[in-house]
């Protein structure tokens, strides 16, 4: 065993307490571009917690899900930019 | 016809590297492989004509990034000046996070790239370096429009703001 | 070998929260953008290297396939990080948010 399982189950932790912050921003953002930015942060905090509970459990499932995750809301932002700038022609 | 090659050469690729290690053929299964030629042909076919796109006016097709010594020279670059300038930029902006020192504005830069795929490497660069984000692109010229945090200069270079990027994306793409 | 890890998932970890508290401090979208995609692209690049590490010293197909798994989705993430923070500037400008006590706008005379 090289490094205990506890430390990845902390980091995600640590991840999971940032997500508060994007969560924060995303209730008090003054303009709907400041809670894009947020719900962007959180799809990427998200990502990360997923590949740090990957190893942590040792399952390879987790990484498949956090690299559809990263692409899928990739998309989800691009039209909800693509929204914002008024036209989806 | 090239595109569609090209792209679906480029999907069974990506498949293979997702399924590794499943079987006994080198170290894929059958099944994977006839499920993964399949799907990169459909791929390729849906695909291909957006992944590289027709040849515009006064601009370069993207085809000329099939050439290995072109990906070389880009894991060179993205493993030595990009990795240093994004540590940099961390670096920075943690410094911007706790003191809270600003200075924004939107500045024109004019690289003078005529490839897309120059245009987009030199704009994501940007944006993980320090100070920058790429806001807008006009497209017939490929200028870009850069949100500063710390604006020294109304009117800057492109070397001014961004180093030897615009050299680096030179390289690599033109 | 488990030194190399706690650092590379401490500066994860660190980088990732300094983006979290940019996300919060900054006074507009763009600001907020600049903090929010370098400190979380850089935090999360150095988590998923952290990974890497500890996959290809497990060693065995399992741990291989994991390291890979994560490579692919490291690329993923470095790709469509700063793609996304585009779209979101330029929408926000498009939909009209001016940067907030800019000294100087470009943008402004073309559109």
């Amino acid at each position: 065993m090289i490094i205990e399982p506890l430390v990845f189950f902390i980091v995600a932790a640590c991840f999971a307490f940032f997500v508060m912050f994007s969560l924060l921003r995303i209730g008090l953002g003054p303009t709907v571009g400041d809670r894009v930015v947020g719900l962007d942060t959180l799809n990427t905090l998200v990502v990360a917690s997923m590949i740090v509970l990957g190893a942590a459990f040792d399952q390879v499932v987790f990484i498949d899900v956090a690299i559809i995750y990263a692409l899928l809301s990739f998309v989800g932002t691009l039209y909800i930019a693509r929204y914002l700038e008024g036209g989806l022609n | 016809m090239l595109a569609f090659f090209v792209t679906a050469i480029g999907a069974f690729f990506f498949y293979l590297l997702l399924t590794f290690g499943s079987g006994t053929i080198v170290a894929w299964s059958l099944e994977e492989w006839i499920s993964g030629a399949v799907l990169s042909l459909i791929v390729g076919a849906i695909a291909g004509r957006v992944a590289f796109n027709r040849k515009k006016e006064g601009r370069k097709s993207s085809l000329r990034m099939l050439n290995p010594l072109r990906w070389l020279l880009f894991l060179v670059y993205l493993i030595g000046p990009f990795l240093w300038a994004m540590a940099k930029a961390n670096l920075d902006v943690a410094y911007r996070v706790i003191t809270g020192k600003i200075r924004p504005g939107i500045v024109r830069l004019s690289p003078g790239l005529s490839t897309d795929f120059g245009t987009t490497l030199l704009a994501n660069s940007i944006t993980l370096t320090p100070g920058t984000l790429t806001v807008d692109v006009d497209e017939e010229s490929g200028d870009l429009f850069v949100h500063w945090i710390n604006v020294r200069d109304t009117d800057p270079s492109a070397e001014a703001v961004c180093g030897s990027f615009v050299d680096w994306a030179r390289r690599i793409a033109e | 070998m488990s030194i190399l890890l706690y650092v590379l998932l401490g500066i994860g970890v660190l980088f990732n929260g300094l983006g979290a508290i940019a996300l919060v401090r900054f006074p507009d979208v763009y600001t907020r953008l600049h903090g929010a995609t370098k400190c979380t692209t850089f935090g999360s690049l150095f988590t998923a290297l952290g990974v890497i590490v500890y996959g290809f010293a497990r060693g065995g197909a399992q741990y291989n396939t994991l390291a890979i798994h994560v490579i692919i989705a490291l690329i993923a993430l470095l790709v469509t990080n700063p793609t996304g923070s585009h779209a979101i500037a330029r929408a926000a400008y498009r939909s009209g948010v001016k940067p907030k006590g800019a000294v100087v706008d470009k943008l402004e005379d073309r559109s």
